[in-house]
């Protein structure tokens, strides 16, 4: 029996249409939009002007805070505009313009960066690099990376999990870069093993994944203190606490942070970009996209120039297909549904799924039948329908008592309900009150 | 671009298990015990079946046009399995009337003055069938027996096994005399005895049980442990005297027991929501439904059971609740 999480959990259609599609390198842009909010905690400082020349990689917004992150230009260009657009939230967002500069030659040279294995840098300086770097959690949560690796003395970590799980119908870009960059993942995992001081490592992969689990192991083999784990395929393993729980049967406390009980868990994407940052000094400015979408001519996966708009990437794998009635900035079990294509890549996106008219709505909710499965395969242990009822009826205490703040917002309740009743809507609707709530009493 | 752009907040995909598909897979589950009924009531078995069906639905839909004026929800096809549990717990040749007034107290009463489907709290055709046994205990404990003319509209009557075990044991008979009375094992398996149109072979129920299990629609929690509990609490009593008690066997078979666990006791909307919730109540159900027919005066029991736990319902789903993530101290109770 492969390992799994145990409560709870669905398998929805895999739909990985884009498994065995190589990852290209997107054309780059004429302009991209660079938004000062693509990570969680404080947006960065703007600290470029209009007109102002930017090099490819150099600082155009400073990280706010410690819960913040560094943005970078993605090409060298020209600064256009500081204006406020609106990005995959919905809202409007303040948002660097540049504008690439066709003539300079750094935009178009692919750079080369050979395996380089040799990790020279201490632990102070791989923090540093990866700090200043900008990296954030790649697989969509967008928290700063070297958050989690600032480690108070009393966190005893002794395990690192790399999170390969990809749970998410369509997504493939974790997978392909897990095929075609196992060798750079390792050694990113070691630099991190190096700077924390610990000595196990498990990459977790989805079985879905044999042909990554194979690479990685490979990759892998001369150092034994990071193993592969294959893991059943069941949706939300992706989830930091469901992985930890899957991998080591240990379980993240309520309200508490892996580091509790002595686990940190990275993205593989993200290993990747450490191992950039360190190796090569290189800072996030490109990330693999997956473009997908049943109707779309040439899904595919691609190296996109964060900031990119996706009409750039849409037209790239052939333009949205006739009857396209929804576009979503990640998977279909999390993504956000974007309103048009005007909207930038930023560091979290990992996908656009492109959704044609058959699936696009949803149907009337009808009365709960109390069937009981939203129950069942909540991960979290929660009662779904008896939230729903306590937010629809604004009795907000007993739903906190009920334990909302825990939900992780994976959307499997929804998925199962057989009367099609929005339970995740009315869950997070709830938890919004209850935090203005809380930021109101302190 | 022609059409608008729907914006919706995740999840963006959905499972195809839809309310409708749960309720035809109710309703293929109830086939093969359906063909039985009719193989062994014959023509009786098809009237009394159309009667609550068509009853069920008719009624529904005029309380919600006229009375209640609310949306016709006949569609969603709960009216017509609470038509066709009704009839599988009534004797076959009830007269129609009583059909009839079994139908509006399971519809009108038990499920609509509540609120509808998803609000009632006790299972509309038992309440339909426990309703008629109390006002007519005559007609609705005069079992037909296996017909030999499937046409025919008059039914010889019998009593049902738990009816012979039960009448025997107060006339002072002990179990060897009575077993030579009561069908066998196979024939309880098969349906060759007496009893509700619905609830005679032991073997169709189990069929369309096991659907239901692996179509998802129910989990094995309530009928497994209503079974086994069952088959423990006869057992302890029959290997103390088996000459004054039946085997478990016999009290599994019988009566409506296989009935209740696997289609009465489930219904989605009247047993409780979680999986600790389940077993307990239907602990609950086994429990109670033995002492009925251990040392109450009627022999069968499985209804009053259910509809007993039926009400415990909401207060075991408010203190079973699931085991939450990341709470190392057991859930506290409220």
């Amino acid at each position: 029996m492969l390992k799994t999480f145990p409560k709870g959990g669905i398998h929805p259609a895999e739909n990985k249409i884009t498994s065995s599609k190589a990852i290209k390198r997107m054309p780059v842009p004429k302009v991209v939009y660079v938004p000062i909010a693509q990570h969680i905690g404080i947006p960065s400082e703007i600290i470029v002007d209009r007109k102002d020349k930017v090099e490819i990689g150099q600082v155009i917004a400073k990280s706010g805070g410690f819960v913040s992150s560094n943005i970078h230009s993605p090409v060298a260009g020209t600064v256009t505009k500081l204006d406020m657009i609106v990005d995959t939230s919905g809202y409007k967002k303040q948002c660097i313009v540049i504008r690439t500069d066709v003539k300079n030659e750094s935009n178009f040279e692919v750079q080369d960066f050979p395996l380089k294995k040799e990790i020279t840098m201490g632990q102070k300086d791989i923090l540093k690099h990866i700090t200043d770097s900008g990296i954030v959690g790649l697989g969509g949560a967008t928290f700063p990376s070297h958050v989690k690796l600032d480690l108070k003395n009393d966190n005893k970590v002794d395990c690192l999990i790399i999170n390969g799980v990809e749970c998410e119908p369509y997504l493939t870009a974790d997978h392909r870069l897990m095929l075609e960059r196992a060798d750079e993942i390792i050694v990113g995992i070691q630099i991190l093993m190096h700077a924390l001081h610990i000595n196990e490592a498990v990459i977790g992969i989805e079985n879905n994944k044999k042909d990554a689990v194979k690479a990685l192991k490979r990759a892998g083999q001369s150092d034994k203190r990071i193993k592969v784990a294959a893991l059943q395929v069941k949706y939300p393993q992706g989830s930091e606490k469901q992985l930890i729980k899957a991998i080591l049967k240990r379980e993240v406390p309520k309200g508490g942070l892996p580091m509790d009980v002595g686990v940190i868990v990275h993205n593989v994407g993200t290993i990747f970009s450490i191992y950039l940052a360190v190796q090569y000094d290189q800072p996030l400015i490109e990330r693999v996209v997956t473009v997908t979408g049943k109707k779309i001519e040439n899904a595919s996966n691609f190296w996109v120039k964060i900031g990119t708009p996706i009409k750039d990437l849409v037209a790239e794998v052939g333009g949205l297909p006739e009857g396209t009635r929804k576009i979503v900035n990640g998977g279909p079990m999390m993504g956000k549904a974007i309103k048009n294509t005007d909207v930038p890549v930023t560091k979290g996106t990992s996908g656009i799924l492109v959704i044609s008219e058959d699936e696009a709505s949803r149907q009337d909710p009808k009365n709960c039948i109390r069937c009981g499965h939203c129950v069942f395969v909540c991960p979290m242990g929660l009662e779904p329908h008896l939230l729903m009822n306590l937010s629809e009826k604004g009795l907000y205490e007993r739903a906190a008592s009920e334990d909302i703040m825990t939900c992780i917002e994976c959307g499997s309740c929804s998925y199962v309900c057989p009367s099609h009743r929005p339970l995740l809507d009315y869950i997070r609707f709830g938890k919004s009150i209850i935090k203005k709530l809380n930021t109101a009493k302190n | 671009m022609a059409d608008p752009i729907i914006i919706s907040a995740s999840p963006h995909v959905h499972s195809d298990r839809t309310s409708k598909r749960v309720m035809y897979d109710v309703l293929y589950a109830l086939i093969p015990a359906f063909l039985v009924s009719i193989y062994v009531f014959g023509i009786n078995a098809l009237i009394l079946t159309s009667v609550a069906v068509i009853s069920c639905i008719v009624f529904e839909y005029l309380i919600q046009k006229y009375l209640l004026k609310t949306e016709i929800a006949i569609a969603d096809g709960s009216a017509l399995i609470t038509g066709i549990l009704l009839a599988f717990n009534l004797p076959s040749n009830l007269p129609i009337w009583m059909i009839i007034i079994g139908a509006f107290i399971a519809i009108g009463v038990a499920k609509l003055s509540f609120g509808g489907l998803g609000y009632n709290i006790f299972n509309p055709a038992l309440v339909g069938r426990v309703f008629l046994l109390v006002c007519f205990p005559v007609q609705m404990t005069s079992w037909p027996i296996a017909v030999e003319n499937y046409l025919s509209l008059d039914a010889v009557t019998g009593e049902t096994t738990l009816g012979i075990i039960k009448e025997g044991l107060m006339y002072g008979e002990t179990m060897t005399t009575i077993s030579e009375k009561i069908p066998s094992v196979m024939e309880l398996l098969l349906g060759i005895t007496s009893g509700s149109a619905g609830e005679m072979s032991a073997l169709a129920l189990l069929l369309g049980g096991l659907f239901l299990i692996v179509r998802k629609v129910i989990t094995w929690h309530i009928p497994v442990t209503i079974l086994v509990t069952m088959a423990v609490m006869t057992g302890v009593f029959w290997l103390v005297n088996p000459e004054l008690y039946a085997n478990p066997l016999i009290h599994i078979l019988s009566g409506g027991a296989i009935l209740g666990a696997f289609y009465m006791a489930t219904d989605l909307v009247t047993s409780p929501m979680t999986k600790k919730g389940m077993v307990i109540f239907a602990i609950g159900i086994a429990i109670i439904t033995v002492v009925i027919r251990l040392f109450g005066a009627y022999p069968e029991g499985v209804s009053f059971a259910i509809l007993i736990m039926n009400a415990f319902v909401p207060l075991i789903d408010k203190y079973f609740k699931p085991r939450r993530f990341g709470n190392k101290i057991k859930s506290k109770i409220m």
